[in-house]
């Protein structure tokens, strides 16, 4: 009996882990899943009602709105964080002195949450007392900045809000790969009479490639999950202009009373997920596999 | 004509000296190998020929121009790096011709200049090919073939052969012998393995902590070495040292061994001996191969009675260890000659062949 | 070749050096903007946190403060004493602590056991038993939220700080087990082979060898949990309310309370104390925990 438990013991070990997971994550989710497929409005009802909920999904107004502000933020997100992470990864490669300290002015945001970060921001994009009084006050007389409480602009302040929070890792997802970057093929690029600008732009960014992927997943990833800066920041409005697919969720639960509806949405959000993950994690066990 | 001069060069890392006034000059078309081991400064040196590191004291020279401030891409040089430093996201070809392209060529002389060069390397099949997807051989062949196709004036070489096995190793260290001797360009080659210093050098820098203790053809450091540091670093198994001192007598001079009063070796016969005095103490070398279990019609041998400690089969013969003079002394016998461990032997040791050190300054005398 | 090609050589050189000096400035200055736009809120908030309302009305973002005023401080930390409808941080800034520390003490430990048996006792099929744990970090915790909330209601345990700790253990197990996997498996498999030829069993092999090596996960992964849980609000606000929320939370219901007249000193200076704790750990070991995570512990 013993001999069977010492054998079997590292099993044993991980069984609370794997049982957890099982059913906090791989359960709860067949069950959300299983619940977009009925019509539950304020408690969940169990018997099956087909499609409905996605037909009323991609039917809602506020729904697509959502849909297309991710689309938005998602595009401007990747896109900024990643120039401004490389930009300022190559800028600090170049030996600056205080390299440190400038490193940690540019990652301090990610360790506020994203309440922190939008009341901050709130408070800054403030349509009478923030950035406009100060430009204002500088000498711009006539200059207006309420793209807080702009329906078309305030989704472009959750942007401003996100790069601000996360292009300081992006930035030291890069510089950890510059620095990976072999010494010897810098000397090479000298000796074949490469100046600075051939030297990264086609030798080193290229070699760049997997870090790109892996801040796309994780910033898309990021992207996707978006609630707590929105809630901070503009609760989904003015309106419904900035709601994101997060938001629409949590709204159609707890202050809709359409429990179905809602996840409906939260599958939809998953499936998002999973098709930039599983690529990305196929991918890489592969590399470990190749290896 | 000389190809390339250092003239009193030194550098230091920040409170380390690593290079302490070097003084080198290099005939054009000779191949000169620097050897030593980790730290002595070598690559450091091939380094700031190729302008890739700092000067703080001294001048470079190339060609007679002094090149001390001028970028590597315009002193006309090419260097074979340890780890081929190959652009990973580039092909063979694209690799190359890089550099050219950079020198802005003609497309018409690209192509001329590759074609040379990528059948004289045989890679002219993997021009469309990876690093990635290269062997190490070929790998090697296509950064050789970078630095060819610039057609420098000197080719600089740091550890290239150091990533590869051995078998690779001899393979490669021969195309290397063959490109030398078919362009006959003056190469600079950075190695601490003796034996590739040994088989392609025309002369051979042995440095050590920042200074090059002797510069020679290999056959001559090979024999007469100037100190104990190349004494003891070429040469494999490496050469006994015997450790005594001089004494003159009226008619002869007699070294004798530390621990071993019973002993002396007459040492009449050798060259510079009237340069040292008596009671000198001194460190007397002498290689393997002259450490044997037969006699010679050489009139200076040296019979003596010694234990076998150790026996090491080579097939070729037998590395033999003794103990003496308080410490331990090799010698190569034939694989016949039935020596025995713990039983005496008689060994013969050849004092023609032998090399003199100043105990002190470890200078040859 | 003649002494003009020396003088050729000669302008080279000064020429490279003129533009190396001129994009040096240049490098700087654009390294001086993006510090500004990095620091400006942090800036803002703390100015802002120490004027009083008039003089945030006369002035602007910039402007400091004539004196350093704390009140708004208090009023953030402890209220204004006037009983009920009066929201202020101090019970959940403890409430989040005593929830942080259990949950990321729970969630580290089961990560370095889950990842030392996954490393060290392979088995058929481990690595896809990894890969099982690790899809955990990736999904968006909209698709459980729902059941989660019924669970704890049926448990008893809803709108509790208990609850709260059970919710973030469980999903923290697959960033901690991602964190000690990729530690434990460049510690070289010699060492444990050592160890079980000296007879050492699996626990003391856990404790004895591999625990005292972790120290730098350990950091990592403590430093990510404290930091992940502290910050979190979706969690808080959807499986608690009222006095037994975190301070996120807090905070957000203190900014959106529409009271009669905005206090947005009061505001910023919530703000800096929730962000705080958070704030201060990554000033002191931010190096290690950078570092931790950009090397190996996320590149799986």
């Amino acid at each position: 009996m013993f001999k069977w438990l010492e054998k079997n013991l590292p099993k044993i070990v991980i069984a609370p882990s794997i049982g957890l997971i099982s059913w906090f994550v791989y359960g709860f989710i067949l069950w959300t899943f299983y619940i977009s497929f009925t019509n539950s409005k304020i408690l969940p009802r169990y018997e099956l009602w087909g499609v409905g909920q996605y037909v009323k999904l991609w039917g809602s107004r506020k729904w697509l709105i959502a849909v297309d502000n991710l689309l938005i933020f998602t595009v401007l997100f990747l896109v900024i964080c990643i120039v401004i992470g490389v930009l300022l990864a190559i800028l600090l490669d170049q030996k600056i002195r205080a390299e440190g300290f400038i490193r940690t002015i540019y990652l301090y945001p990610m360790a506020l949450s994203f309440i922190v970060t939008g009341t901050a921001w709130k408070w800054i994009l403030n349509p009478t007392l923030g950035i406009q009084k100060l430009f204002i006050d500088l000498g711009f007389e006539n200059f207006t900045f309420d793209w807080l409480v702009n329906r078309e602009m305030a989704i472009y302040t959750i942007v401003i809000a996100g790069v601000w929070q996360s292009s300081g890792f992006i930035m030291a997802l890069f510089l950890a790969g510059l620095r990976s970057i072999d010494d010897e093929i810098i000397k090479a690029a000298k000796i074949d009479g490469a100046n600075l600008f051939v030297v990264y732009g086609k030798i080193i960014i290229p070699m760049m490639r997997p870090v790109f992927f892996t801040s796309f997943v994780i910033l898309v990833h990021i992207s996707i999950k978006s609630y707590d800066l929105i809630v901070a920041l503009t609760q989904g409005g003015p309106g419904i202009s900035t709601t994101m697919p997060a938001l629409f969720m949590t709204q159609a639960a707890f202050h809709k009373s359409q429990v179905g509806l809602s996840a409906a949405s939260a599958m939809m959000m998953f499936m998002a997920v999973a098709a930039v993950i599983i690529p990305y994690l196929y991918s890489e066990l592969r590399r470990e596999n190749v290896s | 004509m000389v190809a390339l001069q250092v003239k009193d060069l030194s550098k230091s890392f920040g409170n380390t000296r690593v290079l302490k006034k070097i003084n080198l000059t290099i005939d054009e078309g000779s191949f000169i190998v620097l050897l030593g081991p980790s730290g002595c400064g070598k690559s450091t040196l091939l380094n700031i020929i190729a302008g890739l590191e700092t000067i703080d004291e001294g001048n470079v020279f190339i060609d007679d121009y002094n090149v001390s401030k001028v970028e590597p891409k315009d002193r006309n040089i090419a260097m074979v790096f340890q780890s081929y430093a190959l652009y990973p996201s580039m092909t063979v070809k694209e690799n190359i011709i890089f550099g050219l392209k950079q020198a802005r060529v003609s497309k018409k002389k690209i192509e001329e200049q590759l074609e040379k060069v990528a059948s004289f390397l045989k890679v002219d099949e993997l021009l469309n090919r990876k690093p990635s997807q290269l062997s190490g051989g070929q790998r090697q062949r296509t950064a050789m073939g970078r630095a060819l196709v610039r057609e420098p004036r000197i080719f600089l070489f740091d550890e290239p052969l150091s990533n590869l096995d051995a078998k690779l190793r001899v393979e490669m260290r021969h195309e290397i012998k063959k490109l030398y001797t078919s362009l006959k360009t003056t190469m600079v080659y950075v190695t601490h393995d003796q034996v590739e210093a040994m088989s392609l050098a025309s002369k051979i820098a042995v440095m050590n902590e920042g200074i090059i203790q002797q510069l020679d053809a290999p056959q001559k450091i090979y024999d007469k070495p100037n100190s104990l540091f190349v004494a003891d670093f070429i040469g494999s198994p490496s050469m006994n040292f015997i450790k005594g001192t001089i004494t003159r007598d009226s008619n002869s001079i007699i070294f004798i061994p530390n621990g071993e009063n019973e002993i002396n070796f007459d040492l009449t016969h050798y060259e510079f001996i009237d340069k040292i005095e008596d009671n000198q103490r001194i460190v007397l070398g002498l290689r393997p191969e002259y450490v044997s279990n037969l006699e010679d019609n050489n009139k200076n041998m040296k019979k003596l009675s010694l234990k076998p400690v150790i026996i090491e089969t080579t097939g070729f013969d037998k590395n033999v260890t003794f103990d003496f003079a308080g410490s331990e002394i090799i010698g190569r016998f034939t694989p016949n000659s039935g020596v025995e461990l713990n039983k005496n032997h008689n060994v013969y040791l050849n004092l023609s062949q032998i090399s003199l050190f100043n105990e002190k300054t470890e200078m040859r005398m | 070749m003649s002494a003009s090609n020396s003088l050729n050589y000669k302008k080279l050189e000064d020429k490279s050096r003129i533009k190396n000096l001129f994009l040096r400035y240049f490098l700087y200055i654009i390294l001086g903007l993006f510090a500004f736009y990095f620091i400006f809120p942090l800036y803002v908030m703390l100015v802002t946190s120490f004027k009083t309302m008039e003089e945030i009305r006369q002035g602007n973002l910039l402007t400091l403060p004539s004196q350093l005023n704390i009140d708004s401080w208090l009023v953030a930390w402890g209220g204004r004493g006037y009983g009920a409808g009066d929201t202020y941080l101090r019970p959940f800034f403890w409430n989040s602590t005593k929830m942080v520390v259990p949950a990321t003490i729970f969630s580290t430990f089961i990560g370095a056991m889950t990842g030392y048996v996954l490393t060290k006792w392979r088995f058929k099929g481990d690595n896809w038993v990894f890969l099982f744990l690790l899809f955990g970090c990736f999904i968006p915790y909209q698709a459980i939220l729902l059941p989660m909330a019924r669970t704890l209601g049926v448990l008893g345990i809803s709108n509790s700080i208990f609850g709260l700790i059970v919710v973030h253990s469980i999903y923290g197990i697959p960033f901690t087990t991602l964190f000690f996997r990729n530690y434990y498996v460049s510690i070289p498999n010699e060492l444990i082979k050592a160890a079980r030829i000296d007879g050492a069993g699996f626990f003391k092999i856990f404790f004895k060898i591999l625990l005292p090596i972790s120290a730098p996960i350990i950091v990592v992964t403590v430093i990510w949990q404290f930091t992940q849980i502290w910050n979190d609000f979706l969690f808080g606000a959807t499986f608690s309310f009222g006095e037994a929320a975190p301070i996120q939370v807090a905070l957000n219901n203190m900014v959106l309370s529409s009271t009669s007249v905005k206090e947005y000193n009061v505001d910023m200076a919530s703000a800096i104390i929730a962000g705080f704790p958070t704030l201060i750990v990554y000033v002191l070991a931010g190096k290690y925990f950078i570092r931790g995570l950009t090397s190996g512990a996320v590149k799986g």
